[in-house]
Order: C-alpha cells, then structure tokens, then sequence
C-alpha cells in the first residue's frame, strides 16, 4: 500500500517531526492537496499527496520526531474502503464508510455510548480506533470505553483521548478541541487552550492559532523563550507569523549552519572534485529574452536565470553520465533530470529545493516552478516536492555580480553547474574586437563518475542550446 | 494611469510594492535615495515581484527597458508620477 513518509530537505537530514495533520483517516485526498506539515531543522514542509485516494491510517502522531523515510500515513485507491486492520491487532475494526454512519453527536460531558459497526461481532471492538489511538490509551490507562469518539461512524480519536485524559486529571479546564501538538505548543508557551479561537474542524485549536495567539500576547507581555520540549528539535520554536503568511517555526541559524557545515565538508573529504569553465555568448538568448517578455504580461516575465535551468536540463539529457549518484564505489544513472536549485536565504544560509522533471517542463512552467521553489525556500515552507532528491545541481551567483562560481558537489550527486553574472565583454567578433553580452558558466564534477571531456561535452551542449533560445 | 498620482502616494506605493523584503519598520524608513537591489539585497526573482506589484497597483505596464529608471524609491517615484 502506497505511504506518505518523512521527507528529507538532504542527505545530512536525518530526522523531521510531525507537526499538525490536516486531514482525518477516510478522508477522500486529491493530488497535491496538503496532508500533513512536518518541520525539519531547516524548514518547514508540507507533505502533498502524490495521488488521489483515500487516507488510510496516521501512523504517526502529531509532535512525535521520526527519522527521514519512516511512513506517516497509508493511502488507498479513491473509493476504497479503508484497509481492515489485520486480526491479530487486538480490538480493531474496519470502519465503515463515513457517509453511512451517523456520526455521534458532540456530547464532551458524558461519555457517549460508542457506535457499533455493523459487522460488530465482539465486545472490545465496539471501541472504533487504530492500534495507535490503543496503544496511547493503555499508557495513559484509559478504558476506551469510557472515551466519546467524534469522527464519523464514532471512531476515537487522539483529541478525544486528550480530552479524556484532562477529564481523568479532574482538572478545571473546559473542554477545548486542539491538536495535540497544539496542546504541547500552548502548554510550552503558558498559553490557555480556552482562551484561543480555533480555525480547525469544528473549531478545534490548531499549531497556527496558538502561535498566533502567543504572538498576539507577545505585544502586551515581554516574551520568554518557551521551555524546551523533549523530543523535539529545537528549531521548531513558536515564531510570530509575517504579515499576511502562515505562522512558520523558526529554525535556529547555528543548526542551520551546522547541517551546510557538514554536508559541504563530506563533499569535499569523499568526493575528487574537477572543474571546468566556459564562456558562453549570450546575445542571442538576452535578445529572445527582451522581445519574448515584451509581447507577454507583466506575470508572464521570464527570466534569464530560468533559460540557464533549461538549458542545464536539456544538455543533462544529452550528457547522463552527469545526472545520478555516486552510491557504493559505483555510478547509478537517474532516469529523470531533477534539478536542484540552491537558494541563498535572506537570513544567511542556503536551502537546495528541487524543480522535479525540469527537461519536461515548458520554459513559461520552468519559471514558474522556479519562482514556487525560490518563494517557498525563503519561506522557510516547502512542499514535499520540493525535496525530491535531486539528480543535478545548478547555483547561480549572476544576480550578486561575480564572473563565476565553482560550486561543492552535493553528494551523493555528481555534478553542479555554476553560473555566474551576464556582462558586457570585449570579445573577438569577426576577426574585430566587439563587445558582447557574456556568462561564465563552470560545471563542478565528480572525477570518480566522470572525465573532463565529459564535463567539457556538457558545458558545449549548455553553450549550444542558449544559442537557439526558441527552441528551449 | 487615469490619474496623476502625488509624490506621497507614489512613495507609499513604492514602499507598499517592497514589502517582505525588509521589515515594515525598516522599509519605512529606507532613505529616498538608497539603492533598493542593493540594500534590500534584492535578486532578479525579488525585482519582478516588485516590478509586478507596482505595475498592479497604478494598472501601468512596466517594460523591462524602464527597469533603469527604478534604482531607488525617488527614481520610481519620479518614474512613477512622470509616466
């Protein structure tokens, strides 16, 4: 059965955490809707479904830390009933399907009779949860059967197992529906649950509306760093939103630096860099590029940095020796050209997210997902797409004004192609000295996967492409 | 551009189209004359944010041969009620 499972923003991540779900089991998903967000030590992802389908079971709960590829969901074909838990799993059903069953009215007083599925056939089944919501329960010696459950068909959920758990505390609170990391969130923060306006399913407390909240409460009262919670990294403090975005964790710059620290050191303790550089004219493409952006909107505006990724992903076809990974003594060629894209942050640092499928892309969509990436990586909010593994790399420092940049191989990729600013350079033209619109574009390669006369048949074919722009 | 705008509103404009790029306060307070690529360590993405914005909020069509003439928010504003 398909999975979500723990993005990683690259090979030196190794752990992400479950932040907040934004979708229930049975939930019917498109491709691209956003399931769940997860936080990393570099940033925050939304983890997109992949397929349209059905949510199966949330293996992991909300505030939990697991490494880099562990599953956090099941999804099923569209229309599927939701898998039946196998047999040996004690006390749990197949649910039926959430539009025949009535869902038990919201009763957080009394503890509400729990519905039993039709094919009921023993006691302890009666109880409607998965094997993790079980498994809570006996930790926190909860007897399901005492706990209301407020998902369709009555199925128990982790907010109504917190809710029991509060209850059994005999605790004064008034029964708030929140998130459990939303709980963890207000009580790290001193927040009152109560006190916040939810925007979740029926009103429930969710992360952004306690972060909101503490930002709100931030003017009035000098903040105070909020404890830190076990199990959890300590980038994913509880920052104000910026005007008009959603409320992102902070990462701490020191982590952030650590993780480039390490992965840009084991590049170049394990990888014999060679390197290459060539001049390409770039008059042809400067000119497509003036005319093209002349007769389309304003938002319809390419730029050249777009046509060096296309033509980087183009010539990568024609030269694959440079596209796939160094793993274990060996090259393994990718069968897609995913490129990544290093982006500098505002803040110092760099993200590498990646424009998969980038040599089918159209040049309008090229720029598009360039602009998606770039936004999102300073955002600090990426989309699990954006942290495909890349196949190549390309950094270009054009914008900042140097001639050329070499770049550091990220492993276990084989290559990077750098580039730097378009000048005005004197030149022979026709036998004459002229002056031309020029760039500097260097390929940074793996010695180990590949030769020089490989790389140099690369950067020809980069060199080639840029002088037919139409065609890129 | 129906109308002709003021300086002051063409400067709000201006600061309004910069907005993400710095914070509020200091964007406020960015001089006249500042170099915005510059100081606001703006990128070539960042510039056709801007540019977008601004062609938005006075509806005019900016071409990529007026960018020369949109170096520091005075320019632009100039740009901006001369156009």
């Amino acid at each position: 059965m398909p999975e979500f499972r723990m993005p990683s923003l690259g090979a030196d991540m190794t752990e992400g955490t479950l932040l907040e779900w934004r979708v229930h089991e049975g939930d019917a998903v498109h491709k691209g809707d956003v399931v769940a967000e997860v936080d990393t030590t570099k940033a925050a992802i939304e983890v997109e479904c992949f397929e349209d389908g059905v949510i199966g079971e949330l293996l992991v709960p909300e505030g939990t830390t697991v490494p880099v590829g562990t599953p956090l969901a099941t999804i099923e074909p569209p229309g599927a009933e939701p898998a039946r838990r196998a047999a040996a799993t004690p006390a749990s059903v197949s649910p039926a399907s959430a539009s025949t069953v009535p869902v038990a009215p919201e009763s957080p007083t009394a503890p509400a009779v729990p519905v039993a599925p039709h094919d009921q056939d023993g006691r302890e089944s009666a109880f409607r949860a998965t094997p993790l919501i079980h498994r809570i329960a006996a930790e926190a010696g909860i007897d399901l059967a005492s706990v209301h459950g407020s998902a369709p068909g009555g199925r128990i959920v982790r907010a109504d197992l917190d809710r029991a758990i509060l209850e059994r505390r005999g605790g004064n609170r008034a029964v708030v529906r929140a998130s459990g990391y939303a709980r963890r969130l207000a009580d790290t923060a001193g927040v009152e649950l109560a006190d916040i306006v939810g925007s979740g399913p029926e009103g429930a407390v969710r992360a952004a509306d306690v972060r909101a909240a503490v930002s709100g409460t931030e003017a009035a009262a000098p903040a105070t760093d909020p404890a830190p919670v076990s199990n959890r990294p300590s980038s994913a403090a509880i920052s104000a939103p910026e005007p008009g975005q959603h409320a992102a964790p902070q990462h701490d710059p020191a982590e952030v630096r650590k993780l480039i620290a390490a992965a840009m050191t084991r590049s170049k303790r394990t990888i014999p860099h060679y390197y290459l550089s060539s001049t390409i004219d770039m008059m042809a493409a400067r000119n497509w590029l003036a005319e093209h952006n002349r007769q389309v909107p304003v938002t319809d505006r390419i730029l050249p940095a777009a046509l060096l990724l296309a033509a980087v992903a183009r010539a990568v076809r024609t030269v694959p020796e440079l596209n796939g990974h160094w793993i274990d003594d060996e090259f393994h060629p990718a069968s897609h050209v995913h490129l990544g894209v290093v982006v500098s942050m505002r803040s110092g640092g760099i993200i590498v997210p990646t424009i998969p499928d980038a040599d089918r892309l159209a040049l309008p969509e090229l720029m598009t997902a360039l602009r998606g990436v770039a936004e999102r990586a300073r955002a600090v909010r990426l989309r699990s797409s954006d942290a495909t593994p890349a196949t190549i790399t390309v950094t270009n420092l054009g914008d900042l004004g140097v001639d050329s940049v070499f770049g550091v191989i990220a492993a276990p990729q084989v290559a990077i192609v750098g580039f730097g600013a378009v000048t005005e350079r004197p030149c022979a033209v026709d036998g004459l000295l002229g002056v031309r619109p020029q760039l500097t574009a260097t390929l940074s390669a793996d010695h180990r996967a590949t030769d020089g006369a490989i790389g140099a048949r690369f950067l020809h074919a980069v060199d080639t492409l840029l002088q037919t722009p139409e065609e890129l | 551009m129906a109308t002709s705008l003021s300086h002051q509103v063409a400067d709000g404009l201006v600061r309004g189209a910069l907005h993400g790029f710095d914070t509020p306060d200091r964007l406020a307070a960015l001089p006249g004359d500042a170099p915005l690529r510059d100081t606001l360590a703006l990128d070539s993405l960042d510039f056709l944010t801007f540019v977008e914005r601004l062609s938005a909020a006075v509806d005019l069509r900016i071409e990529e041969s007026d960018y020369s003439r949109l170096t520091t928010i005075a320019s632009c504003v100039e740009f901006l009620t001369t156009a």
